[in-house]
């Protein structure tokens, strides 16, 4: 009898392997389209699908397969992650749910309980998962990180990454590399002293982090300057105890060169840079570590001493281009600051810097690329505003079209104030203030003192703000040359960031709630459906049962598109 | 034994009545809780409680748990809360516990002058392992903390969500305990592939189930040639198979899952 059980044990464990993501089928995500097994799609984060079924030619037929809607209210900013059929979601606070991809119908759901009261700027957001192996990764909003078993949603293991209290939270969906889990924190409006670190996969043990700001005797230190003597202003001695430099979107990754990248937050606080003196490193920046021993390879920085909140929390599009007649590994980046760039990726030279918007803080770049600044007198705007000329919202670029495109907020300004501000554990950590400004028809060199900007994060269904304060675009550039393509304009502004396919389409939405998709090499609007809600994330393209399906989330809804059967 | 009725008649009726209501309420008679809950209520009462109310229960003044007349607490639902909020000022730490240990401890708690410490046996986590990854060949079917099968429930924090007559009665009778949404699904698809698993979740149209590889399998069932949900367990009473005192080995193992730190 004992012995008949015991046999059956073989035999079943025998039988049970898995399918197996892989670190190498993370590093050739790309030629599994079927799947979407990171936050940008594949290490280079292009946001790009070899998936073709759907195309400018059939997609007028493109009708709704399923919508799942999340029990909890708030923005929902997470990609989905879709593994064989398996579609892996997270909702508020830090739930994951498994989802038939084909169906929506949910295999099981997994709860973390956040055990303080987390402190997040804006609201209880994530971004998303990591997978590999049979293990899924999220951090929390308590600035923890768990590992959860992708068959049964159960809790594998748990690391506390840094303290709740103290303002730290996780939002940023892991990225996972060869043996490591790597994330960083947010919590920029609360001081934080931002870092990245990697954690074994298999049992959560820290094994190396990097400070986005730099201790005493480190490099970079030195740009945090000591206060000047009988300074009038409030100047901090140790601002750099709580200088920011906040992680909340998922770098991207180099097999080459083993190195990770990452876009790093504001300067803490946002907008006061008196209390802070110099150039603040490695803020407002991006860092090149070595994904081994998280040593920093190289860093350049798009917003010295920013005073804006011009993060650079944008995901980092890693592609080889033709630059000025030769080939480069370049780091393509639309930042929040108003200016696209390319770096060379492997030495982190400045290669290009050219505004895509309207942008008045700076006037030019010098010879070894940094900004010539021009900070407006007080009580005037400042282009672009303090959400940015982009934001955190997805870039694409298509190896078909090499085109890059990205979502833009055009003739956004606000009128910046600067409050002194003494940092207090878990208090917000601002020092000063923003104000739209919306110019007057009559005289665009004066604002209509009491007109609606461009709401910060959520939009009711009137919009009363109008074009006026502000408007939103998908922009195709040439990635060498930061040319403009063509552009889609909206009415509102938006934060949907882009996928495109191997048919040349397209697709995004906006605030205004439609999922719009547009033909890659022209711009055309194809298709439009209205969704009835704000749109945070960007859309993902995957297969499951043999059909290509788009998936994207609206107010509170998962809506999944595909072709009729 | 003697068994003295731990409550007074009016608490007892008033008990009764919320019992329709509630499950915390407490029993009608202590031998109604079962002893695997009992032994490890006693086991907890030792590590958390004795060093304040001593083994008889009499160690806070003016205080006999042993008695079965509580001040604050008539109710079991009631004498949980006073566990886990303890009485901070008055010197009695709030205690943080699970279901399986407040549901022990309440029935420790009720069976305290009724039954002598002494006589209990609680069964031994570290050979109740033994059993569940040997003998008792658990593991073909369940899994803990990364090893074993996805066929079954993840047992890893089995022993927060449980409690140990639950956990008792499952291995004697798991037909009897069977939580309908674990129902073993037979199907075949009208290609002609058959599939077993236990059922995760149905609708109208469709049924989610993991399938005896541990893979996630969902249908539609208009596509399905066959649909059987079966209402017999696919796990065998262990009863006469494992000894009684194996039994509470594999109950004080499970007991001690307490799910990944
Ligand atoms: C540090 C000492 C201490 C520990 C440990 C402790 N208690 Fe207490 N407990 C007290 C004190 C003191 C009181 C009386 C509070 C009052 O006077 O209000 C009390 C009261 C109680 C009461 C209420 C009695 C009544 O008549 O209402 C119960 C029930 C109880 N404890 C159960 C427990 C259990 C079960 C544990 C172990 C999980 C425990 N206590 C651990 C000190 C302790
Ligand atoms: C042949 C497969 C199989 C074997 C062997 C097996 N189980 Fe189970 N067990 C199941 C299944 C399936 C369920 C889900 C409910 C049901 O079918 O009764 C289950 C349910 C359980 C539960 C209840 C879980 C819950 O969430 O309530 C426990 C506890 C349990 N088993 C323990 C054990 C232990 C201990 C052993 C070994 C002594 C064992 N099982 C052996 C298949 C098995």
């Amino acid at each position: 009898m004992f012995f008949g059980r015991v046999a059956v044990v073989s035999l079943l464990l025998a039988g049970s392997v898995a399918a197996q993501v892989t670190s190498q089928s993370l590093l050739e995500a790309a030629k599994e389209p079927r799947n979407w097994l990171t936050y940008g799609g594949d290490y280079s984060s292009h946001r790009y699908s070899a998936l073709a079924k759907i195309t400018p030619a059939n997609v007028k037929s493109l009708s709704l397969s399923w919508v799942y809607q999340s029990p909890v209210a708030g923005s929902w900013e997470a990609t989905p992650l879709v593994v064989d059929g398996v579609m892996y979601i997270t909702q508020r606070p830090n739930d994951i749910v498994a989802l038939d991809a084909a169906t929506g119908r949910v295999f099981w759901s997994y709860r973390y309980n956040n055990l303080e009261d987390p402190r997040v700027c804006c609201g209880a957001n994530n971004r998303g998962l990591g997978v590999l192996g049979d293990k899924l990764f999220m951090g929390t909003l308590d600035a923890s990180l768990v590992a959860v078993d992708r068959h049964n949603g159960h809790q594998l293991w748990k690391t506390r990454v840094a303290e709740a209290r103290a303002g730290y939270s996780i939002t940023v969906a892991p990225l996972v590399v060869k043996d490591k889990v790597i994330v960083g924190v947010g919590g920029g409006e609360f001081g934080v002293r931002g870092f990245i670190a990697a954690y074994s996969v298999d049992t959560g043990k820290e094994l190396w982090r990097f400070y986005t700001v730099p201790g005493p005797g480190e490099a970079g230190h030195e740009t945090w300057l000591p206060c000047p003597p009988n300074s009038k202003d409030y100047c901090d001695p140790e601002a750099w105890k709580h200088g920011g430099g906040s992680i909340w979107v998922t770098g991207s990754y180099d097999p080459e060169t083993n190195l990770n990248y990452w876009g790093t937050g504001n300067a803490g606080p946002d907008y006061n840079p008196a209390q802070r003196p110099g150039d603040n490193l490695y803020t407002a920046s991006v860092v090149a570590l070595d994904t081994d021993t998280g040593k920093l390879r190289w860093h350049y920085q798009f917003t010295p001493g920013d005073r804006y909140d011009y993060d650079s929390v944008q995901v980092p599009v890693l592609a080889d281009i033709t630059f000025q007649g030769k080939p480069v590994k370049a780091m393509l980046w639309a930042n929040r600051n108003g200016n696209y760039y390319v770096l060379d990726r492997a030495t982190g030279k400045f290669l290009l810097g050219k505004p895509f918007v309207k942008v008045n803080w700076m006037s030019g770049f010098d010879a070894n690329g940094r900004p010539i600044q021009t900070p407006q007198p007080v009580g005037q705007p400042t282009y672009p505003g303090m959400q940015g000329g982009t934001n955190w919202y997805s870039p694409s670029f298509s190896p078909r079209t090499g085109l890059m495109y990205f979502p833009i907020w055009e003739e956004q300004a606000i009128v910046f104030s600067r409050i002194p501000v003494t940092y207090k554990e878990g208090s917000g950590f601002g020092g000063g203030g923003f104000q739209p400004y919306v110019p007057s028809a009559d005289d665009p060199k004066k604002g209509i003192p009491n007109a609606s900007g461009v709401p910060n994060l959520r939009r009711g269904p009137i919009n009363d703000w109008t074009d006026a304060a502000g408007h939103g675009a998908m922009l195709a550039i040439d990635p060498a040359t930061g040319e403009a393509k063509w552009k889609f304009r909206m009415t509102d502004v938006t934060d949907v960031g882009a996928v495109t396919t191997a048919s040349d389409l397209l697709f995004t939405g906006g605030r205004e709630g439609y999922l719009q998709v547009l033909n890659a090499r022209t711009g055309e609007l194809l298709l439009k459906r209205n969704l009835g809600a704000q749109m945070l994330n960007s859309p993902i393209v995957y297969e499951a049962g043999g059909r290509q399906y788009v998936a994207v989330m609206a107010g509170l809804g998962l809506f999944v598109f595909g072709l009729p059967e | 034994m003697r068994i003295t009725k731990p409550i007074q008649s009016t608490a007892g009726l008033f008990a009764l009545a919320l019992s329709a209501f509630a499950q915390t309420t407490m029993q009608e008679h202590p031998e109604a809780y079962p002893r695997a809950d009992i032994e490890y209520g006693a086991r907890l009462y030792s590590e958390h409680c004795d060093r304040c109310h001593g083994a008889n229960g009499a160690g806070v003044a003016g205080i006999n748990l042993a008695s079965g007349k509580f001040r604050s607490a008539t109710t079991d639902g009631q004498l949980r809360m006073v566990i886990t909020n303890g009485f901070p000022t008055a010197g009695m730490p709030p205690f943080r516990l699970d279901i399986a240990d407040l549901t022990g401890l309440v029935a420790w708690l009720r069976n305290m002058n009724a039954i002598d410490r002494g006589s209990l046996k609680p069964g031994d986590p570290a050979r109740g392992r033994v059993l569940f990854e040997g003998k008792g060949a658990c593991e073909s079917c369940h899994r803990v903390n990364a090893h074993g099968s996805r066929k079954g429930p993840d047992l890893s924090d089995i022993g927060t969500l449980r409690s140990a007559g639950y956990l008792e009665r499952i291995l004697v009778d798991p037909n009897g305990q069977l939580l309908p949404i674990n129902r073993p699904v037979h199907l075949v698809t009208r290609a002609g592939k058959a599939y077993d698993g236990r059922r995760l979740n149905e609708d109208t149209y469709t049924v989610q189930m993991m399938d005896t590889d541990g893979h996630l399998q969902s249908f539609v069932k208009a596509d399905l040639r066959e649909f059987k949900v079966s209402t017999k367990s696919a796990m065998t009473s262990y009863k006469g198979e494992l000894k009684p005192d194996e039994l509470a080995d594999l109950v004080a193992y499970m007991l001690s899952l307490k799910g990944a730190q």
